[in-house]
């Protein structure tokens, strides 16, 4: 890259972490025998948890069927490993909480017997609802990290006739490079998928966006891309957060998704590289999603690398695996810069897991808060051209809509204003708690229109019953009244008959 | 601070090695040169006023912390209060009386930041402040100029003999001193009826390089404005105030010197005289008290300059940066708050855009 275009192109927005990717993503990929025991949860991917269909004590297939999707926004869950249903339960989720939720547990019978598997020799040949249909039977979600049902996507990719597929393989989060093993050892794959998802929302081409700073990557994907024109293979300026929808459509495309629409309404849908694999694997070879490449990285490990690991595996499991120099400071699943901090190592892999980070002591350190110097280092970072030490001052104050008013609900908790501050001040921490809050006024709010619109429907019906029963009441009166009046008019009536 | 694994810290989990208190070491680096070069020229007398003047503004900050019933020590390290201080004496006549840079230093640290709060928090530029308080209160200290005598020149003031200027003040018809900056001979020159085609003839002793009576700062216009752009490069601070500053100097002198020799200094004299480029690149671009996006800035910085032009020209004072940057400081919030930059996917008043296929 020349002076010019270091100076003129590249974004003005984002910030450029050390990335600390090697040497772990030039390691070459370890596979992880199965273990002993692995525990599946429920709950995996955006929108409602999977409903179990097997029974403890059964006896399952790799790939058979645990848990089925259920309701419109879901994914099913299959076995990553042969062998026995020991229990259906809690275990701890890969949330700070370190609260529970539901899993299956599977006791491995060390076979890794498959499932009867449907091959597709021409996915091409399909009709796309039938693609739509494959990946949403094989559980297939982003594996990016935002875990939503691929196939969902694919329908709502179709139904706004979208014309380019966007395919992520920006991995901008230091440390990782699951989506970089990926792209270096199974590019056919990926290559191969993303043509099954074009086909799939009828898109004319694919971009494959690459960060310039995986360069054997690029390499293998234009080799792999090579025999199909419609796939694009696209270097991006390393800069974080390039892989955020938003900032890789604008860079690829110079299209900005407008706020408050979905990117399919620009006409482009977007899918993570091990996404597109994932499809390759469903549709052509019938697999469902029950294994990924996970990276191992952080100065408490001893061999940092990639994974290929089962579903349900312990992140202690793949640790040990990996080797730890010394007793991790802080346990993160996915990256430094939006992961989420894990309490403990008894954590299954779930399938927006991209990777398992073990800070070292000096990894782990978190500098001591100061006051805002208004450096506006936070501003110029920001990839959505948000005020964050304005919302946070705000947000200090406990003025949530002030906070609001500067779209606060734009903000995409990329994390980058809260790198560069040199106050150190927890920005994100802030902006997250005011939108939990936020949500929390919103639904406190629907409760009490819901109980007001109760209310007054109850008080119209009592008032409408009342009414009715007055009316009614009025009319067997008057009924009554004329009845009297009859029988009175017929007595009165006879007498005179009879004296005529 | 390290924490344990089951106290969760939020994202994100890693963090420049930027801190505030190299943010001011960049600035001090930046302002070494010319204030090392201004010792040289001004002598001791200057060293002590220097060093009077930072002492001053540090003791100022540790008092109030300590009221506070803060530790000092952490805020002392940050260096904020060293750099107002350091602001300050370069903006100071360097032979001024030790009560000068005293005053200056308290009043800087405690009326002009620890009241509003501390760092952060306070809507004016301190040394600014301090210097329109030292400026009004004392205008016969503030406006005695020397001119330049270099250390270890013939006739400068030794060691002790500086410490005596500085101390008790300068002893009757002390060679060399007395001498007017140029903006201040030109204001009185024109004052007096004598236009600038005549009085110039007689100004003082002008070189490019420096060599003219003034403040640390004004006197190494040129090294000020070396260590401005070595900030940028280290992106301490932007471009935008800086240039907007010198351009609201430069282009309103410029076109009335070409109307008005007589009447108006030329533009080159204005930007090199005076506080200009002390205050385009250091005083003005101080991130508490200007605005944060890059428009305003702009908008920030061109009223910089365009008042202190204003001033210097039509006002009663020579020099009018201080009075420039303190009356735009207070312009600040108004600024932040109806320039912002456009946010992605909505136009510039916050509406979202209309889908483009």
């Amino acid at each position: 890259m020349g002076i010019f275009d270091h100076i003129f192109k590249q974004p003005r927005w984002g910030v450029h972490p050390e990335d600390h990717k090697r040497p772990a993503a030039d390691v070459s990929l370890r596979t992880l025998p199965p273990p002993a025991r692995l525990y599946m949860p429920l709950h995996q991917h955006v929108g409602g948890a999977a409903r179990p269909i097997v029974l403890v004590g059964q006896k399952v297939l790799k790939g058979q069927l645990l848990a089925e999707a259920q309701g419109n926004i879901s994914a099913p869950i299959h076995a990553p490993v042969s062998g026995t249903v020991t229990a259906i339960g809690e275990v701890t989720a890969p949330h700070p909480s370190g609260l529970g939720f539901a899993a299956i547990t599977l006791d491995s019978d060390f076979a890794g017997r498959w499932i009867e598997t449907a091959r597709v020799d021409d996915p091409f040949a399909l009709d796309p609802a039938e693609i739509v249909r494959l990946t949403a039977a094989a559980g297939v979600v982003g594996l990016g990290g935002a875990t939503f049902p691929a196939a969902v996507k694919f329908v709502l990719g179709k139904r706004l006739a979208v014309k380019s597929l966007i395919v992520n393989g920006g991995e901008c989060e230091p440390y990782l490079s699951s989506d970089d093993r990926i792209m270096r050892d199974c590019a056919d794959q990926v290559v191969d998928g993303a043509r099954i998802v074009m086909h799939a929302i009828g898109a004319i081409e694919a971009l494959v966006g690459i960060e310039d700073n995986k360069p054997e990557a690029i390499a293998a994907m234009r080799i792999a891309a090579a025999p199909f024109p419609e796939v694009k293979i696209r270097p991006v300026p390393a800069r974080y957060p390039m892989g955020s929808d938003k900032q890789l459509i604008q860079t690829l495309t110079g299209k900005e998704v407008p706020a408050d629409a979905r990117a399919a309404e620009v006409g482009v849908l977007v899918h993570n590289v091990s996404t597109c694999a994932a499809v390759h694997k469903a549709v052509r070879l019938g697999q469902p999603l029950v294994e990924r490449i996970v990276t191992i990285n952080g100065g408490a490990v001893a061999n940092p690398g990639n994974i290929f690991a089962p579903l349900g595996t312990l992140v202690e499991e793949l640790l040990a695996f990996c080797g730890l120099r010394d007793t991790p400071s802080r346990l993160i699943l996915g990256g430094p810069m939006m992961g989420t901090p894990l309490l403990h190592g008894r954590i299954p892999l779930v399938k927006g897991a991209s990777g398992i980070l073990a800070f070292d002591a000096r990894e782990a350190i978190v500098p001591e808060a100061g006051p805002c110097i208004r450096c506006g280092g936070c501003t110029r970072a920001c990839p959505m051209g948000l005020l964050p030490l304005e919302m946070a001052t705000r947000i200090r104050a406990g003025d949530l809509d002030g906070a609001v008013g500067f779209h606060l609900t734009d903000c995409i908790a990329c994390g980058c204003c809260a790198y560069v501050c040199p106050s150190h001040i927890p920005l994100v921490q802030y902006f997250s708690h005011a939108k939990g809050e936020l949500s929390a006024r919103e639904r406190a709010r629907l409760r009490t229109d819901a109980a007001k619109r109760l209310a007054e429907a109850r008080i119209v019906r009592l008032e409408r019953e009342a009414k009715e029963k007055a009316a009614i009441a009025a009319r067997r009166k008057a009924e009554r009244k004329a009845a009297k009046a009859a029988a009175a008019a017929a007595t009165a009536a006879q007498p005179e008959g009879e004296t005529a | 601070m390290n924490h344990s694994l089951d106290t969760p810290v939020a994202a994100p989990h890693t963090t420049t090695a930027n801190s505030a208190g190299r943010v001011m070491a960049s600035v001090m680096a930046a302002l070494a040169p010319a204030t090392l070069f201004g010792f040289w020229l001004y002598g001791w007398p200057a060293v002590y006023l220097w060093l009077i003047t930072v002492g001053f503004a540090m003791l100022g900050e540790a008092f109030c912390l300590r009221l506070m019933g803060r530790q000092a020590a952490p805020v002392l390290f940050d260096g904020s209060a060293v750099l107002t201080g350091w602001l300050l004496a370069v903006s100071l006549p360097p032979w001024a009386p030790w009560w000068i840079g005293a005053f200056g230093g308290l009043f800087a640290t405690v009326l002009g930041k620890q009241v509003f709060g501390g760092l952060g928090q306070n809507l004016f530029n301190p040394a600014m402040v301090a210097r329109v308080a030292l400026l009004i209160s004392f205008p016969l200290q503030m406006t005695a100029w020397v001119a330049p005598l270099p250390l270890f020149s013939a006739g400068a003031p030794g060691i002790i003999d500086g410490l005596r200027i500085t101390l008790k003040g300068v002893p009757a018809g002390f060679d060399g001193f007395a001498s007017a900056s140029l903006l201040g001979f030109a204001k009185t020159e024109l004052s007096r009826g004598l236009d600038l085609l005549q009085s110039l003839l007689h100004a003082p002793a002008q070189a490019w390089y420096g060599s003219r009576a003034g403040s640390l700062g004004e006197t190494a216009a040129w090294l000020i404005a070396g260590g401005g752009v070595a900030m940028m490069f280290l992106r301490v601070i932007t471009w935008h105030i800086p240039f907007a500053m010198l351009a609201g100097i430069a282009v309103p002198a410029a076109i009335l010197h070409a109307v008005d020799p007589a009447r108006y200094l030329d533009a080159g004299t204005q930007l090199l005289s005076g506080g200009a480029m002390l205050g385009a690149f250091f005083i003005a671009t101080d991130y508490v008290t200007s605005p944060n996006t890059p428009r305003g800035q702009l908008i920030f910085g061109a009223g910089c300059g365009l008042l202190t032009w204003v001033i210097r020209t039509w006002a009663g004072y020579p020099e009018g940066v201080a009075f420039a940057v303190l009356l735009m400081n207070s312009l600040t919030p108004i600024i932040d708050s109806y320039v912002k930059p456009r946010i992605y996917g909505r136009d510039r008043k916050g509406a979202a855009l209309e889908p483009v296929k």
